[in-house]
């Protein structure tokens, strides 16, 4: 199964990442010498296996509902590119 | 304090001591703890320029407490965790001015037994990597070869422990991690169970594989410092709460009768036959020492390792989409909108195998194809660990190499991603299984070191460290210290 241009540009705007056109052809080549390994997935072996999504089998843990974090605002908005008045600022999305 | 003061021989002591020595040089009052951060910081600023094993200096402060099983030993964090106001990249351009507002549970608990932090290692983005070329901050070379890669991801860490700039530092393995670095650079690690450590506050890469562990100079420091990281944390849903056992009191106990399984399918025309002669000569150690070799079978290596290229990229892809140049970290400059700037953004903050990952990832999981790589990796995930839980029924731990060949130039692989790829296919199948793991020293081939892979059934971590211990009684290679350029404090030195 190998990627088309069109197919990478399409998962590169899903993943919002932007792919200059020159440098297409070169990822194109590298994602299919990945993805060409997945070939061996097709073992008939597997057809009849139980997805494994956790390496012990387990479910996820349930805590009480109960309010353990502090407010941290001010703390964490420090780390923000651009904000103002505790709010993260954004290029204009309504005109 | 002039370098001949310190106990038994100046900085060249202090610096090849195992961690109960410095406790007990410590204890006695011969030794300060700043003393010894002191000539830790010494070397870092002589040796460290040559290697670039950190990102990040730290200053040292006071240790958090006095009488805690790690009180005022120095070392350095892989910058995957976060600690309360110190720089976290992640080895990224994303997170290049990034300071961490909160703890990792792994700082916390380290803090808490009086470890003094150092520094933040250098590492592969976001510990995507097997080499350390892909950090943002540079390469790292290797101490014994600088022409050679320390490894990857936690090649940092593994590099500054090799030039003895810390006496142990924190790693990750989510692919091989911990195990090749430490591999590459002649020094000993271990990589938990998944959930053993506490992943709040560690970078989030593959979260079904992420697990945080030890880099040391011996399996005894190993087992200090993992009772300390180790144990359940209501703050990660995944942590076990599996009891944790005194690993230091296990390190003693014989392994008379002990069945060690070799996988006969890692010997085979992939392994380069020196490290496979290294390898084997541990074993024959291990035999010696009382244990009783069983051949397993341990096939589809192969599987796993296409399998892993899926599943750990689909986990990222998740993973990574926090990085938006809105919340925190990097943002490009003047976007014209919400889309320029999340794709511009995340196109100029990641590097090259970051971005490769997570449209691989992006693509596993996306509408119609979800079905054929996705879950069918998730099917080989079972496949693979159905292979260990049998091997397991006829042996009580697995040994074997941990890479294929001894840690290769730099520059080797990095235009050939599925190449580098192929560095991992004796440590992936591990990380599918959840299982525990470590490298520990087993000679050199051509002056570059080689790593003895030890793996264990789930929690098994206490039988790794005594088998790793008792074969380090019996041979010397996790003693010997790189000869470094610029380095006049050791005396101990090996060509």
């Amino acid at each position: 199964m190998s990627l088309t241009n069109d197919q990478l540009q399409a998962v590169a705007h899903l993943a919002r990442i932007a792919v200059e056109p020159e440098s297409t052809e070169a990822l194109r080549t590298d994602l299919n010498a990945i993805l060409d390994q997945a070939r061996l997935l097709d073992d008939p072996r597997l057809n009849d296996l139980e997805p494994m999504a956790h390496p012990l089998d387990q479910t996820q843990r349930l805590r009480p509902d109960e309010v353990t974090e502090t407010d941290q605002r001010d703390t964490l908005m420090e780390g923000a590119p651009a904000q103002e008045n505790g709010l993260f600022l954004v290029p204009k999305v309504i005109e | 304090m002039s370098t001949n003061d310190s106990p038994q021989g100046g900085d060249a002591a202090l610096i090849n001591a195992s961690i109960a020595q410095l406790k007990d040089w410590l204890a006695a009052g011969e030794l300060s703890a700043n003393d010894l951060a002191a000539a830790f910081e010494r070397r870092i600023e002589t040796i460290d320029p040559e290697l670039n094993s950190l990102i990040s200096r730290v200053e040292a402060n006071a240790p958090a407490s006095t009488d805690g099983p790690l009180a005022g030993i120095p070392y350095a964090h892989k910058d995957i965790f976060c600690a309360k106001g110190t720089r976290t990249t992640c080895g990224s351009r994303m997170l290049g001015d990034w300071v961490a507002p909160y703890d990792s549970t792994v700082h916390e608990r380290l803090s808490q037994s009086g470890a003094v932090l150092l520094g933040k290692a250098n590492m592969d983005e976001f510990a995507m990597g097997s080499s350390n070329e892909n950090s943002h901050f540079g390469a790292v070379a290797n101490p014994w070869d600088t022409a050679a890669v320390p490894g990857g991801s936690s090649g940092g860490s593994a590099a500054a422990v090799a030039a003895r700039l810390v006496p142990f530092a924190t790693g990750t393995d989510t692919g091989g991690s911990i195990r090749q670095p430490a591999a590459f650079c002649g020094v000993t690690g271990i990589k938990p169970t998944y959930g053993r450590v506490s992943r709040y506050g560690m970078i989030a890469y593959a979260s079904s594989f992420d697990q945080g562990g030890v880099i040391a100079k011996s399996a005894a420091d190993c087992a200090l410092v993992l009772g300390e990281m180790a144990g359940f944390d209501p703050k990660d849903s995944t942590s076990s709460d599996e009891a944790v056992p005194d690993y230091v009191a296990g390190l003693d106990g014989s392994i008379e009768g002990l069945r060690v399984g070799i996988p006969k399918q890692w010997f085979s025309d992939a392994l380069d036959p020196a490290v496979g002669d290294a390898v084997t000569a541990a074993i024959d150690e291990l035999r010696a020492a009382g244990a009783r070799m069983v051949e397993i079978d341990l096939p589809d290596a192969d599987i796993a390792l296409a399998a892993y290229y899926l599943l750990a990229p689909a986990e990222a892809s998740s993973n990574l989409s926090r990085f938006d140049g809105v919340r925190f970290g990097y943002r490009c400059e003047d976007p014209k909108d919400l889309q320029d700037l999340y794709e511009r953004t995340r196109s100029e903050g990641f590097g090259s195998e970051v971005k490769r990952r997570i449209l691989v990832g992006t693509y596993a999981l996306s509408a119609g194809y979800y079905d054929a790589f996705y879950r069918r990796a998730q099917k080989a995930r079972r496949l693979v660990t159905e292979h260990f839980q049998r091997a397991f029924d006829q042996c009580d731990l697995i040994a074997g190499p941990v890479t294929p060949t001894p840690a290769f130039d730099r520059g080797a692989h990095s235009d050939d991603p599925a190449k580098m790829y192929l560095e991992d296919i004796f440590t992936i199948p591990v990380n599918l299984a959840g299982l525990p793991g470590m490298s520990v020293p087993a000679g050199f081939v051509n002056g570059r070191p080689v790593g003895l892979q030890l793996i264990g059934r789930h929690f098994d971590e206490g039988r790794l460290l005594n088998v790793a211990h008792q074969y380090q009684q019996r041979v010397d290679w996790h003693e010997r210290m790189p000869s470094i350029a610029g380095d006049s404090a050791n005396d101990n030195r090996e060509g």
